[in-house]
């Protein structure tokens, strides 16, 4: 190691407390202001320490019934998005970990096929073919349904990609020892392949609860009932700069209450987020 | 316990690949079998065509006098222990050894009775709560045989088992191994490519080449009386000098057109080659008369102490050679030997390289 | 000697029963809107919705020829290459200092990656709080100086603040990224260059920043990607494609064309295009990948 000098260390000690100052200031002021009263946060400027209306308003976004977005509350939004974030990152998980091991453990006619068909997914997010994506949903009957939220979103090919690569690094030897010791393939899979893939599929969960949790073409679409909305589309229809009635202390609230999950999944799971996050794009 | 008959086995990879090409083994109950040859030569292969881990494109393997080509590797009663151990990373040691029994759906106190069994005799009772990664190379080698010896199959099957420990710890493992198998009396075969490790340890010498059988024998044997110039540079070390010569109505030639007498030896004008061990040369002060057998002259290229034995590098006639001498050699570089090599110890290939 | 594929089971049915899921979701999800969204772009229905008739590349014709795409294409070009180059060396600049401490690096590590779990569409409405000038406290000091802020009003304006939402998501992702491609480079490299008498000035620019090229490439496609596509949520929450269309990006134009003016062959034609688009970056994308795999 090259001896730094103690002055470049304080130099970058500075910089990077500026960076996260910056990084973060975005998010504190809005927590700042999910505890003052609408009067305060509507003249600014707003004071830069926490207000006294923390319990207030917070008690009354979610249990006061005040915030209410078209009759709903902060809650069944919340419960929404919960559902369809762990529907997406469950859903996807299992998909992908059986299709993967299908392709890498078995030879069969049109494996490279059937390889290429999802493969090919990769490319196409769901932004670019939406318009017909939805007709389809509306043809299925699935607008304003889980399944609708859910089912489309889980075609990827990321997570069987990262699956696939993950299994190729499975010594052949190891699944001539388990024929050996009489495991056929399911067998395998459950007692030695699924054990094995804990810590990736721990990774890719955060990441696909994080995708899941964060979607808003997709539910702004596929949700026309405002009790099928997700906690984002909520938030959004909460905003409106024109309309003096907006209740903004309870809209900075419900928008800490927005963020929080996934960061605190993020957070908690950081050393597995950050190896899925380097890991699935490499 | 059990035999193990391989008749007529050939492997064809594609419409065109021939990697085994027509192998007969019969090995008898309880004896150590050892396939060796060099990178390529099919030896593994032919090992997991017996497992089952292989399909079988021609013949049959039969063990004990039932012919297992359809049956899959769980169903003929073998275990094998692999050369990267191919031990469950996740399982501790106790359940790396039980899992093939509890698949097997053996009642649990008797696989706890086989699995601590084992573990004695592998002094493994102190790991068994371990993880692999937490052993040493050794300690997962046994892991790895107890796995394969909780099981008490008919035959044990090793592929290349010790390629990945250091080599005193190779010499260690190879007494235990053998000790172990005689202990147990579990017909087995064994793949190397480490010619010393399948003479110790082989009751039964396989040496292949090239998809097909060189010869099949008891280890001395082989040394004694190589069936092809390939069995005898393969096994032994240094390997057998082999001197091609051809012969005219005098004596012989060799390569650099050196004349020497044929001393009776009955070499077809085609040509053949000569062979002889290292430690068979006999170095001769000049002047006495000899007992009989091909006197040489040898230039000497250097010289390589060891310690109990030196080896000299040296050509004859063109032909580069090595000589064991005991102890510690005199000669230098450049000095002229006179050598002698008696005559039962020549060996004679034909020109297509098989034993006259 | 073991054979070089990979050691599989042998099994007839069982491969495909456990493809089946993904393969139907694909399917119903991915290629039967995909290829109407091709079928529809050739199409045109008559303004009644009774008959629709095949146009051929009229309708891309037409699209191409359209000023309002050609600025939304524009719109979008900048749009990504100020979020990703803003993106890029904020976090670059970050992830050289964290590389450089001793002590609190998984502090600041955690407090950098927060704004990953932002959903973009909240990360725009995080900024529109800071700088809404009815109550931003931001935009009140920013007038409060004189200057005439207000991206409601102002193009430029709200250009800025939409790139400023875009890039502050994406900085967790590219310092994570930045951080790990610091780490894989041997110290022994920058040994060699301080005994080669490079300053640090000079180490970084010489040895560190080549030597970061593949990472830096790498992360300006994903960024590229980011912007163009994941980015909806910022435009849709904070300027609703505004003010005039000077947020307008091509995927908030097909949004807005299919659902808001429902010009369905437009927006079909431009979706295609969209995703040659996406092919075109994931190809060159593909050819980073490729290039890694075979210089390790």
């Amino acid at each position: 190691m090259i001896q730094n000098n103690p002055i470049g260390r304080i130099i970058a000690h500075i910089i990077l407390i500026v960076g996260i100052l910056i990084v973060a200031f975005p998010i504190y002021y809005t927590f700042v202001a999910s505890t003052q009263t609408l009067q305060d946060i509507i003249r600014p400027p707003l004071s830069l320490l926490p207000g006294g209306h923390f319990w207030e308003n917070y008690s009354s976004a979610l249990f006061g019934g005040i915030s209410k977005i078209g009759g709903v509350g902060v809650d069944r939004l919340l419960l929404n998005t919960l559902v369809m974030a762990l529907g997406i990152a469950i859903g996807k998980i299992i998909i992908s970990i059986l299709s993967a091991y299908a392709i890498v453990f078995f030879r069969f006619p049109g494996r490279m096929f059937f390889f290429w068909f999802i493969f090919i997914t990769l490319m196409l997010p769901v932004e670019v073919r939406i318009l017909p994506t939805y007709k389809i949903m509306v043809d299925l009957g699935l607008i304003d349904t889980y399944t609708g939220l859910i089912l489309p979103l889980m075609a990827s090919a990321t997570a069987t990609l990262l699956f696939r690569q993950f299994f190729m690094t499975i010594p052949g030897e190891l699944v001539e020892a388990a024929r050996v010791d009489g495991a056929g393939p399911l067998r395998f899979f459950k007692d030695i392949v699924l054990p094995l893939s804990k810590t990736n599929i721990a990774a890719l969960f955060v990441i696909l609860f994080i995708y899941g949790w964060t979607q808003y073409l997709w539910p702004l679409l596929m949700t026309n009932r405002n009790d099928m909305a997700t906690i984002v589309i909520g938030l959004r229809k909460m905003i409106d700069f024109t309309d003096a009635t907006t209740q903004w202390h309870l809209v900075m609230v419900t928008c800490i209450l927005a963020i929080l999950p996934p960061i605190l999944v993020v957070v908690l799971m950081q050393r597995w987020f950050v190896r899925g996050l380097v890991e699935t794009e490499k | 316990m059990a035999s193990l008959e391989l008749t007529d086995v050939r492997k064809v990879y594609g419409s065109a690949v021939e990697a085994v090409k027509g192998v007969n083994i019969s090995i008898n109950d309880g004896a150590l079998c050892v396939l060796v040859g060099p990178s390529g030569c099919g030896k593994s292969t032919l090992l997991r065509m017996i497992a089952g881990l292989e399909s079988i494109t021609d013949g049959t393997v039969k063990i004990d006098s039932t012919v297992v080509n359809n049956l899959g590797p769980a169903e003929r009663d073998i275990a094998m222990v692999f050369q990267n151990y191919a031990l469950y990373p996740h399982m501790k040691v106790y359940d790396n050894m039980a899992y093939g029994l509890r698949n097997r759906g053996m009642p649990k106190d008797e696989i706890d009775k086989r699995v601590r069994d084992a573990a004695q005799i592998l002094e493994l009772t102190q790991l068994l709560e371990r993880r692999p990664k937490e052993l040493s190379g050794g300690q997962r080698q046994r892991v790895a045989m107890g796995r394969a010896i909780v099981r008490s199959p008919k035959v044990f099957l090793f592929d290349e088992p010790l390629s990945n420990l250091d080599a005193k710890l190779r010499g260690q493992m190879r007494v235990e191994i053998k000790n172990l198998q005689r202990q147990l009396g579990v017909t087995s075969v064994y793949v190397t490519h480490d010619q010393l490790e399948a003479m110790t340890l082989a009751d039964i010498l396989v040496v292949m080449n090239g998809g097909v059988v060189e010869q099949i024998g008891a280890p001395l044997d082989i040394y004694e009386k190589p069936a092809s110039t390939f069995v005898a540079s393969f096994i032994g070390a240094p390997p057998m000098n082999l001197v091609p010569v051809t012969a005219d109505g005098s004596g012989l030639i060799l390569k650099d057109g050196t004349h020497i007498g044929a001393q009776g030896l009955a070499v077809p004008t085609s040509g053949a080659v000569i062979g002889f061990r290292p430690e068979d040369l006999e170095v001769s002060a000049g002047t006495d008369t000899h007992i009989g057998g091909l006197e040489l002259d040898l230039k000497v290229l250097g010289v390589e102490p060891v310690g109990a034995e030196s080896y000299v590098y040296g050509i004859i006639g063109g032909e580069r050679v090595v000589v064991r001498v005991a102890g510690r050699s005199t000669s230098q570089t450049e000095d002229h030997l006179r050598v002698i090599i008696p005559k039962e110890k020549l060996h004679l290939f034909n020109e297509a390289g098989k034993r006259i | 000697m073991a054979s070089s594929k990979h050691v599989t089971f042998p099994n007839k049915f069982l491969p495909y029963l456990l493809l089946a899921p993904q393969l139907a979701i694909t399917a119903v999800f991915f290629y039967w809107p995909a290829s109407q969204a091709i079928q529809q772009s050739v199409l045109r229905e008559d303004p009644f919705g009774l008959s629709t008739q095949f146009v051929g590349l009229a309708n891309f014709k037409h699209v191409l020829n359209d000023a309002n795409y050609l600025n939304s294409l524009q719109v979008t070009v900048i749009f990504s290459i100020a979020t990703a180059l803003i993106a890029m060396a904020f976090a670059l600049l970050l992830a050289v200092m964290a590389d450089k401490v001793i002590r609190g690096k998984g502090v600041y590590r955690t407090l950098l990656i927060w704004p990953y779990a932002v959903a973009p569409a909240i990360a725009g409405m995080l900024w529109l709080f800071l700088f809404n000038p009815s109550m931003g406290t931001l935009a009140y000091l920013l007038r409060s100086t004189g200057y005439n802020w207000d991206p409601l009003l102002n193009s430029d304006q709200a250009m800025v603040l939409v790139v400023a939402a875009a890039s502050w998501k994406q900085i967790s992702y590219n310092f994570l990224f930045f951080v790990a491609g610091l780490q894989s480079i041997p110290k022994s490299l920058i040994e060699a260059a301080a005994i080669d008498g490079a300053g640090e000035t000079k180490r970084f620019w010489t040895i560190i920043f080549p030597l970061l090229a593949p990472t830096t490439f790498f992360l300006l496609v994903v960024n590229t990607v980011y912007a163009f596509f994941d980015t909806f949520g910022i435009i849709h929450a904070v300027t609703r494609g505004g003010p005039g269309k000077a947020t307008e990006t091509l995927v908030y134009k097909v949004y807005n064309d299919g659902f808001v003016n429902l010009i369905l062959g437009d927006s079909a034609a431009q979706s295609v295009i969209l995703m040659v688009i996406v092919i075109a970056m994931t190809a060159v994308q593909f050819r980073y990948v490729e290039r890694k795999v075979h210089y390790g």
